[in-house]
């Protein structure tokens, strides 16, 4: 997949893309800036596959979407943390940008090690060919990355309610928002 | 018999069209209210269109602010201020608040009286939480999230765990809903509610001006909860309903609170921190930028100076604070004080503009955050305090406690 790019506990959204930068959500601007209070390397530097490795609650404070769109600018496959604050998991999950969370994965994946992760078998690979368990959205969440993000899955319900007559809708139990 | 609800409970079953929700189960809810303001809305509005939907699914419902680069400080937001605009009028959007009749969305809303308790607010600000002192289930978003709300009229929610927070006794003087939040976020870290909801009760809170509770659900956030919510009127948690946890504090002897640079859970009491010299002070904001946050100011800051070396930057939230501020002779005060006056908007807060710092330097704000970078260069650094301890750093020119600029207190008898 790609490089690891290790970060602390409490990333947050000012730190993955400033408010400074937030006059535009053109994706060139996003990418040039991204976590770059944390890293003033990492825009230059990150590669389309790389991963961003944190701590606990990744994506706190505010609920600019720029930011899990900020980490997709820039090639960023996937984030994996202990934790994931709310509204960054909602946006991410919307956005379809992978979210791993394993506490195992973050404290021993090395910063610039080479990782691969395996959704279908729930595993995070290290580059000494190790494997480490991983957890993934589930449920609703899951539901709307398997329909390729929030936007999609808006769009049949659209379809599906000018079919029919519309009326209420209850989707039945969905996971960790 | 129904298994007694929490009142976050209640009111997402109300709108699930649900007799009772459990904790941990995702239900879709029909949304009374959707939120947006310059930054978030045109992202939303793309997304929206994304989505094949032309048409918003009632324009009464739908409220935009465009607040944070407003007045526009530069073409770029000018350009992003129009888009909202231009859908605002294209939609018919009958809550669309222009320069100069607007205010900080959190602040703007409860003044508009439109909001009632048990209402389901979702607005893509993180702070939307405030109104949750309005007993509404008020809750941030992002602009995906809201394109579907405004969409389909509808959204889906993780109907969360709630944590009941209790403060007892009567608050002493100079400490206020801020207090209470930085206090709280003392104990309860930055991710201890994450996906929660709190629940605030207690005689201080009762006692507090709405303002003031306000402030307190404005900042819940910053712990991660979902909602911040002082229920109202039929609005309540049933005897015997289930909390995550429950805490209570009697608050009668607590300081002022700071929160230290750069989390807003770094807090300690404002004695720990005095003497630290500063260079700005900013008095505003969602979360402190109401008529009870400029009275407090004005009582500390009238008759007094800004400290030579200090800019004070003051910004009542919304146009009707600062008509009542100018009616009750605090602008006069400010002014007279050496404080630069500003209309209203979010600016300084998110380091957009109206008091961005530079490296090295230190403010004191009674904004919400302070992370690294947050009001400017990354090595700057941000106080986190009331409207109390803010206006006494201005006049001390180093963070200060109320009572030794205003006197009476231990220091001077």
């Amino acid at each position: 997949m790609g490089r690891a790019w290790k970060f602390g506990d409490d990333v947050d959204t000012d730190v993955i893309i400033p408010a400074r930068y937030l006059y535009t959500h053109d994706p060139r601007v996003l990418a040039a800036h991204c976590l770059e209070v944390a890293d003033p390397e990492f825009p230059a530097r990150v590669r389309p596959g790389d991963v961003v490795v944190a701590g606990r609650n990744f994506g706190c404070g505010s609920s600019r979407e720029h930011a899990p769109r900020a980490l997709q600018a820039c090639g960023v496959a996937a984030v994996v943390a202990a934790s994931f604050a709310r509204i960054f998991f909602r946006n991410a999950v919307n956005l379809g940008l992978l979210l791993v969370e394993s506490e195992e994965a973050v404290e021993r994946v090395r910063s610039g090690e080479q990782i691969e992760i395996d959704e279908e078998e729930g595993l995070l690979r290290l580059s000494s060919g190790e494997t480490i368990p991983v957890r993934f959205p589930a449920g609703a969440a899951a539901d709307v990355q398997r329909a390729g993000g929030l936007v999609e899955y808006v769009r049949k319900r659209l379809a599906a309610r000018a079919g029919s007559a519309g009326g209420y809708c209850s989707e039945g139990a969905m996971g960790r928002e | 018999m129904a298994r007694p609800m929490t009142a976050a409970e209640k009111i997402l079953a109300a709108h699930a069209g649900r007799e009772q929700v459990e904790p941990g189960e995702t239900v879709w809810a029909r949304v009374d209210w959707c939120l947006a303001n310059d930054i978030t809305a045109p992202l939303a509005i793309e997304q929206m269109r994304a989505m094949g939907c032309e048409r918003v699914f009632d324009p009464g419902r739908i409220i935009l602010v465009p607040d944070h680069f407003l007045p526009a400080k530069d073409i770029a937001s000018a350009a992003q201020a129009r888009v909202t605009r231009e859908f605002a009028r294209e939609q018919g959007i009958k809550h669309y608040y222009e320069v100069g009749r607007m205010g900080i969305e959190h602040a703007l809303l409860p003044e508009l009286g439109i909001l009632r308790p048990g209402d389901l607010l979702v607005g893509a600000d993180s702070h939307t939480c405030t109104c949750g002192a309005l007993g509404v289930f008020a809750t941030g978003v992002g602009s995906t999230d809201l394109a579907c709300a405004m969409a389909l009229g509808e959204l889906w929610f993780r109907v969360p765990a709630t944590v009941r927070v209790e403060f007892t006794g009567q608050l002493p003087r100079w400490v206020g809903g801020k207090d209470l939040a930085l206090f709280l976020l003392s104990q309860l870290g930055t991710e201890g509610a994450n996906y929660m909801a709190l629940e605030f009760a207690g005689e201080a809170v009762a006692h507090l001006p709405l303002d003031g509770r306000l402030t307190l659900s404005n900042m819940a956030v910053e712990a991660g909860a979902k909602a911040g919510l002082v229920p109202a009127g039929e609005w309540q948690s049933d005897a015997g309903a289930q909390f995550a946890a429950r805490y209570t504090w009697d608050v009668s002897a607590l300081e002022p609170q700071v929160a230290r640079p750069y989390s807003p859970a770094d807090v300690v009491p404002v004695r720990e921190v005095a003497g630290t010299p500063v260079d700005q002070v900013v008095i505003g904001s969602c979360t402190n930028g109401r008529y009870w946050d400029l009275a407090v100011a004005a009582e500390i800051l009238a008759g007094r100076k800004v400290h030579p070396r200090v800019r004070l930057i003051v910004i009542p939230a919304t146009q009707d604070v600062y008509r009542r501020a100018l009616q009750a002779g605090f602008i006069e005060v400010f002014l007279e004080a050496g404080a630069a006056v500003s209309t209203p908007t979010c600016g300084p807060c998110l380091g957009g503009h109206m008091g961005v710092l530079a490296e090295g330097e230190v403010c004191v704000a009674t904004t919400n955050r302070n992370f690294r970078g947050r009001m400017g260069h990354p090595e700057s650094r941000v106080y986190l305090a009331g409207p109390a301890v803010a206006a006494a750093t201005a006049v001390a020119g180093c963070i200060a406690h109320p009572e030794e600029v205003i006197g009476g207190g231990p220091h001077r008898g």
